[in-house]
């Protein structure tokens, strides 16, 4: 009983505590709205009406429907080409040693910069995007998983040899127990920077899409929209990257 | 040099040599990308001119003020929210969420607030790298073994003198990481929003050699940034090797 009590009681302060901090970003917001006016930022309520507005038309769902498959595909290939590398890089350690400045410095470019020679190669459209995307996402993915691999206990190797295990069940039950917690991590990390990567190329590469959106916004001076626009995107990750954070918390608490 | 070293610059070596060949032999068309070695060369043409000395007086200024500004705001700020529980449970979530947001889309709000000068850029270069030292900031305190606290304690210590003589210290390596982060966001941060909305810095300059088909400036420029990039880690890096071993020292 008492248990329960204590319990309920923290949930009610931390929901006391979300509903203060949303107020105040809305105070902010609305503050900066009161000083800088129509011409950069829409108030709060302004965009309500406008996310409103928008949930409703045919051609936002069509733009929604666009950016989500580049994410899922950039997302994909990123997780998938990433976690390869990264096994492969963490396992046969030299090449770690070798590549991983490489990859630092990599991950260090401002990778907007190259997307002239990205469009060149690609040409416009969702290959780019797609492109852009798996450039910024993959890196953390390679860096998580081989620093996973790494830091297996070599122990826990020697434990499996001693007992026998076919390589199938050292996989299953010492490989993956110690490195899944970490790639996911890096998952975690570079499925933002993947939709960021997706977004910046919309923004040049693209007539369509959110970021296509975005652009569209800035360059007629479409402030209402720009502005919902982006506080949907704003939602979505910080929804996402929530969820991402409490399967990624319980999967290092279970480790 | 080690003989990952080695490997490493023999890899890198052979990738320029293969797009050498490649370019030169027309697999690559000359319209795509030029051979390394003329990138090279007009990046040396440029820099003997001066024409690129006021775009990086800009750039670089702008960068380094972001540094400064995201590592003392995004450090008080870490030790902020590390001292308060409650505010860190809320602010844990945004945080993770922080760098899938494009912060580019702000540009206009911040040329509203600030005005047409450096400070929108700084403003973008801080907001991508003071997330980043705030974050590592947090990891460093969290990890600062509980028997130093106490030892502070013991010693009667003020908050100052706790905090500069027994936490800094020990959280060094993760503070490290912030200031490593942060000049990389910073670096990404000011040249990216130059490329996308300024009229002015390295950035500027790349999107508008894109813009009038100068291929040979736009990859000169492209050859510089990425040069400058592995020079900024490879300081960062042989640096870092120095504070580890100095640490290991008794």
């Amino acid at each position: 009983m008492n248990g329960t009590a204590t319990r309920d009681g923290s949930g009610f302060q931390r929901a006391l505590d979300a509903v203060l901090l949303l107020a105040v970003i809305l105070a902010a917001w609305q503050g900066l709205y009161a000083s800088v006016g129509e011409v950069a930022i829409t108030s709060p309520l302004g965009t309500l009406a406008e996310i409103e507005q928008l949930l409703g038309s045919p051609v936002f769902w069509g733009n929604v429907g666009a950016t989500a498959t580049a994410l899922a595909v950039s997302a994909a290939i990123s997780a998938l080409a990433g976690v390869a590398a990264g096994l492969a890089l963490g396992f046969h350690r030299f090449a770690g040693v070798v590549a991983e400045p490489i990859l630092a410095a990599l991950y260090t470019l401002p990778k907007v910069t190259l997307y002239p020679v990205v469009l060149l190669v690609f040409g416009l459209g969702v290959s780019a995007k797609i492109a852009f995307g798996v450039m910024h996402g993959v890196i953390p993915v390679v860096l998580f998983t081989m620093s996973a691999v790494r830091n297996i206990e070599p122990v826990h190797l020697k434990t499996a040899r001693m007992l026998k295990l076919t390589a199938f069940q050292t996989a299953s039950t010492i490989l993956a127990p110690a490195v899944v917690p970490e790639i996911f991590t890096g998952l975690r990390v570079g499925f933002a920077l993947t939709l960021l990567g997706v977004l910046i190329g919309e923004m040049f590469a693209s007539q369509r899409g959110l970021g296509f959106m975005i652009m569209n916004g800035m360059n007629t001076h479409d402030v209402p929209t720009m502005t919902a626009v982006v506080v949907l995107l704003i939602i979505f990750a910080v929804i996402v990257s929530s969820l991402l954070l409490t399967l990624d918390r319980k999967l290092h608490r279970r480790g | 040099m080690s003989k990952a070293g080695l490997v490493r610059a023999g890899m890198v070596l052979g990738f320029l040599l293969l797009l050498e060949l490649l370019t030169r032999t027309g697999v690559i068309n000359g319209l795509v990308m030029i051979p390394p070695s003329a990138m090279a060369a007009a990046l040396w043409t440029l820099l003997l001119s001066g024409a690129l000395d006021a775009a990086m007086a800009q750039s670089f200024s702008n960068i380094a003020l972001a540094f400064l500004l995201s590592v003392v705001l995004g450090f008080a700020g870490g030790l902020l929210v590390h001292a308060l529980p409650r505010l860190r449970r809320l602010v844990d979530p945004l945080l993770a969420s922080y760098y899938a947001v494009p912060f580019f889309v702000f540009y206009p709000l911040l040329v509203a607030i600030f005005g047409l000068n450096r400070w929108p850029l700084v403003a973008i270069g801080f907001a991508f790298g003071s997330a980043a030292m705030v974050i590592a900031t947090l990891n460093g305190l969290d990890r600062v073994p509980r028997v130093l606290r106490k030892v502070a304690q013991v010693h009667r210590l003020g908050r100052a003198a706790e905090i500069f003589l027994v936490i800094l210290p020990a959280a060094t390596p993760h503070l490290f990481t912030g200031l490593k982060l942060a000049l990389a966001y910073s670096f990404i941060g000011v040249l990216a929003g130059e490329f996308i909305l300024s009229g002015g810095g390295l950035g500027f300059s790349i999107a508008y050699a894109y813009d009038g088909f100068d291929n040979r400036t736009m990859y000169a420029l492209m050859l510089f940034v990425v040069a400058l990039a592995i020079l900024l880690n490879a300081t960062l890096h042989v640096w870092e090797q120095h504070l580890i071993l100095r640490r290991r020292r008794p």
